[in-house]
C-alpha cells in the first residue's frame, strides 16, 4: 500500500538505530526544545487559550459528524466560484486524476507547495513515472528532495540534517535539478537560503501548473486557505496558469468565522509565531489575478475508514501543528524516519496505523511508539487525545476486533507477534481466579528465588532484553500480612 | 470519476452511523467563549502595538501624516537604491509624485519575469491586525494582483491609521470579504528550515517597509514635517 516506506521495520528495530546516532539525536533535542520553548511563550500570550481550543475541537467534531453535509456544500461553493473538483477514493486515484491534469496542460514540470497529503500518495514518484518532474519549493523539502531522503518532521522536514550537511547536498545536487549552487559555498544559513532562491526563483518564474495542498477549506465560501513562511506557497499558488490542490477531507471548516479560531491556534502551535509569515487564501478563480484554472482533489486514502472508528476518528481533526511531535520524549530520542510513514510523532503514531491499517509491521507497532506520558494531549491545539486512541490501538493490534478498511467492516485477527502476551495474560487470569494456586506458586517462586534466571528464557526474552526482571521477594505480601497483620503482631 | 464521488460520500455516511439521524450540523455545539480581542486599548495604544509587532518581525516600520507621505516614499525608494518601482491601479497618484524612480505600471499581460525586474513596489492594504503585526492585501484599489508583493525584493505598504487598523484575527475576519484573493503578511518572507535560525527573505521580498499614515490634523496646512 502507498504511503509505507518499503522495507521498513518495525518501530523498536528502527529507533534502535536512530537512538544510537549522536548527531541526529543532537540535532533532535536542539530543535525539539527551542520550539516546544517559544510555543510555551506565544500560547501563554493569550488568556483564552484553552477557550480556543475547546471551539477548535468542537468545530471540527462538528465538521466530522456532518462531513458528507460540509463535502457537498464545499464542491457547490468551489464550483460556483470557477474551480472544478474532483474525487478521490485512493491514492491511486488522486495520482491519475493529477497526472492526466497535469498532462492536459501539456506541460512535464510543476512546482509544489509543501503538502503532506501529497507526500502520502506519493505524488511525486507517480507523476515521474509518468515523464513529470515536481519540484519540491519549500526550502526543507529542497533539501529532502535534492538529498533523495525522507523528511522526518511535519513542520520542519529536514529537521535531522545540520548546515553542514545541507551545504554538501546543495553543492552536490543543485545543478543536477537547474541552476547549480554559486561558487564557495558557505554553510551560513543566510548562505544557504539565497542559494535556494537563486535556484528555485528560476522555477517559479517559468512554472504553468502548480500543485498545492491546503490547511483549511471553508464550506460555506468555498474558499481554500495555505499558511506558510517563505512564500514559496505564494509563488505556486498564483504565477501559474493551472494549480491543482490535493486535500484531505477532513480539511473542511464549516464557515468563514471558523478561521478566527484556527487562525490563532495553528501558528502559535506551530512555529510559536503570533502568526506566520504569509497566509494566502483563494475562492476559485479570480479574473487577471492568478491562476485560470483550479482544480480541487478531495482526498480520502483511508479516512473514511478512521472516520468509522467512533475512538480513533478524533485524529482527523489534526491540523498538522507538529507541536505533540516537539514534546514527545520518544520522537525526541527516535527521530521521524523511526515512524516508517510521512506522519512521525505522536499524531503519526494513531494517524498512520488509521489510515493504512495494521497488517504491516511497522503499523502494528507503532501504536506501541509511545511512553504514554500525555504530554503530546495537553499541547494539542484541538484536544486529540491522543494516550486515548494508542491505548485504543493496541487493544486493536493484541485482541482483533472489527474494523472498516476500504470502506468495508473486516474483523481483524489478533496480531501474531502477541500471542505470548495473550498467553501470559491467560494464564494470570486463571491464577488471579484461583486462591490456592496462586498462593502456592507464590511461595514455590519465593523458596526458588535464588535459582532465577536473569533473563527471561523463551518468547520472553525480547521482554528482558531492555527490562530488568524485577526481583522475587522472600514473602508475598500475602504471607507477610498473614504473619504479621499489617505490622499489628 | 463521478463513481468516487459517490463512494466517498457513501463511505462516509456509513461511517457515521452512531450519529443519530436527526441530529443537524448545529446540534453538536461550538462554544464561542473565546475572546473577540485580547485586552482594551485606546486607538493610539493599537496603533503603537501594531508598529510594535511588525518590528519584531523585522518589518521597517514608519509613522508620518498624508501630507508628509509622498516625500517619504520617495525617501525609502531612495534609500533603498530602487530605480524602477512598481505601482497597482488605483494607488493614489499623490503617493509616488514625488518619487524619481521609474512607475512601471501593474499590467495584465506582464509576465512574471518582467516584474522580477523591478526594483519596489508600493501598494496600500485592506486592513492591519495589531495583536499579531499582520498586514492583509485584498486585491482593492492601490493593492494590485498578488503577485506584485511577491515577485519584487522590496515592499512598501502603506496602512491608513486609525480607520484600517483592527485589534486581532476575528476582528479582522469580519472585515474581509471571502470572495476575493487575499494575502496575510506578518513581517518580510523567512524561513527556519536550517537549524531553526530565522533567515529573512527567502522566496518573497526580503525588505517589508510599512509606513502608518495619519490624516492630517483638521484645519492644517500642507507642509511637510
Amino acid at each position: 500500500m502507498s504511503g509505507t516506506y518499503l522495507g521498513m521495520p518495525a518501530f523498536p528495530r528502527a529507533a534502535r538505530d536512530a537512538v544510537r546516532d549522536t548527531t541526529l539525536r543532537g540535532n533532535l533535542r536542539h530543535a525539539t526544545h527551542t520550539i516546544r520553548d517559544k510555543r510555551a511563550r506565544a500560547v501563554a500570550e493569550l488568556a483564552d487559550w484553552q477557550e480556543l481550543r475547546a471551539a477548535g475541537k468542537a468545530i471540527k467534531d462538528r465538521t466530522l459528524r456532518h462531513l458528507d453535509h460540509y463535502l457537498v456544500r464545499l464542491e457547490e461553493a468551489v464550483t460556483a466560484a470557477g474551480g472544478t473538483v474532483h474525487w478521490a477514493a485512493d491514492a491511486a486515484e488522486a495520482n491519475a486524476i493529477v497526472t492526466y491534469l497535469v498532462k492536459a496542460t501539456g506541460e512535464s514540470e510543476v512546482v509544489k507547495v509543501k503538502s503532506m497529503a501529497t507526500q502520502e500518495i506519493g505524488l511525486n514518484e507517480a507523476l515521474e513515472a509518468e515523464g513529470i518532474r515536481a519540484y519540491e519549493t519549500d526550502l526543507a523539502e529542497l533539501i529532502v528532495q535534492l538529498g533523495e531522503d525522507r523528511p522526518s518532521h511535519i513542520l520542519v522536514p529536514a529537521i535531522h540534517r545540520n548546515r553542514a550537511e545541507i551545504r554538501d547536498i546543495f553543492d552536490q545536487e543543485m545543478g543536477r535539478w537547474g541552476r547549480p549552487a554559486p561558487e564557495g559555498l558557505s554553510d551560513s544559513p543566510a548562505e544557504l537560503a539565497e542559494a535556494a532562491r537563486l535556484h528555485l526563483r528560476e522555477k517559479f518564474l517559468r512554472a504553468k501548473v502548480g500543485i498545492s495542498g491546503a490547511n483549511f477549506m471553508v464550506a460555506e465560501t468555498g474558499t481554500l486557505v495555505v499558511v506558510e513562511s517563505e512564500g514559496n506557497g505564494r509563488m505556486c499558488l498564483t504565477l501559474p496558469e493551472t494549480l491543482i490542490s490535493v486535500v484531505g477531507i477532513e480539511k473542511v471548516v464549516p464557515t468563514w468565522q471558523d478561521l478566527e479560531v484556527f487562525l490563532q491556534l495553528l501558528p502559535r502551535s506551530s512555529t510559536a509565531e503570533r502568526m506566520n509569515p504569509y497566509t494566502s487564501t483563494w475562492t476559485g478563480t479570480t479574473d487577471s489575478d492568478g491562476p485560470q484554472n483550479f482544480h480541487l482533489v478531495l482526498l480520502d486514502n483511508g479516512r473514511t475508514d478512521t472516520l468509522a472508528d467512533e475512538v480513533g476518528r478524533q485524529a482527523l481533526r489534526c491540523i498538522r501543528c507538529s507541536a505533540c511531535l516537539n514534546v514527545c520524549p520518544v520522537y525526541e530520542r527516535a527521530g521521524g524516519h523511526a515512524y516508517g510513514s510521512v506522519y512521525p510523532g505522536p499524531i503519526g503514531a494513531i494517524l498512520s496505523p488509521q489510515l493504512r491499517g495494521t497488517a504491516s509491521e511497522i503499523d502494528a507497532s507503532l501504536p506501541y511508539a509511545s511512553s504514554l506520558c500525555g504530554a503530546c494531549y495537553e499541547v494539542c491545539p484541538v484536544a486529540i487525545d491522543i494516550p486515548e486512541v494508542l491505548v485504543h490501538l493496541r487493544e486493536r493490534v493484541v485482541q482483533g476486533g472489527e474494523v472498516t478498511r476500504n470502506g468495508v467492516k473486516v474483523t481483524l485477527r489478533p496480531a501474531k507477534g502477541h500471542a505470548a502476551e495473550r498467553a501470559a495474560m491467560r494464564a494470570a487470569r486463571w491464577a488471579l481466579d484461583h486462591p490456592g494456586a496462586l498462593r502456592a506458586g507464590q511461595r514455590l517462586a519465593s523458596r526458588t528465588r535464588r535459582l532465577h534466571p536473569k533473563r527471561l528464557p523463551g518468547p520472553g526474552r525480547a521482554w528482558t532484553d531492555t527490562r530488568t526482571l524485577p526481583e522475587v521477594p522472600e514473602e508475598s505480601f500475602r504471607d507477610w500480612w498473614q504473619r504479621t497483620r499489617g505490622g499489628d503482631r | 470519476m463521478n463513481s468516487s464521488r459517490e463512494r466517498v460520500l457513501a463511505r462516509v455516511r456509513r461511517a457515521l452511523a452512531d450519529v443519530p439521524r436527526e441530529e443537524r450540523p448545529r446540534d453538536h455545539r461550538v462554544e464561542r467563549g473565546y475572546l473577540r480581542a485580547h485586552g482594551e486599548r485606546t486607538v493610539e495604544e493599537t496603533t503603537a502595538l501594531l508598529a510594535e509587532n511588525l518590528a519584531d518581525y523585522r518589518a521597517v516600520v514608519h509613522r508620518t501624516r498624508a501630507s508628509g507621505l509622498p516625500d517619504l516614499i520617495a525617501r525609502l525608494l531612495e534609500r533603498h537604491g530602487s530605480r524602477s518601482v512598481l505601482v497597482p491601479p488605483g494607488l493614489p497618484a499623490p503617493w509616488t509624485a514625488a518619487c524619481h524612480a521609474t512607475r512601471v505600471d501593474d499590467l495584465a499581460a506582464s509576465t512574471p519575469h518582467e516584474l522580477d525586474a523591478v526594483d519596489s513596489v508600493v501598494t496600500g492594504c485592506a486592513v492591519a491586525i495589531a495583536e499579531t503585526g499582520t498586514l492583509v492585501l485584498d486585491g482593492g484599489p492601490g493593492q494590485g494582483r498578488r503577485r506584485i508583493t511577491l515577485v519584487p525584493d522590496h515592499h512598501i505598504c502603506v496602512v491608513r491609521v486609525p480607520e484600517q487598523v483592527v485589534d486581532s484575527v476575528p476582528l479582522a475576519l469580519e472585515r474581509l470579504d471571502p470572495t476575493r484573493p487575499l494575502t496575510w503578511i506578518s513581517g518580510p518572507s523567512a524561513t527556519s528550515d536550517i537549524e531553526l535560525d530565522r533567515v529573512e527573505g527567502v522566496h518573497g521580498p526580503r525588505t517589508l517597509e510599512v509606513v502608518l499614515v495619519e490624516a492630517d490634523p483638521a484645519g492644517a496646512t500642507d507642509e511637510n514635517p
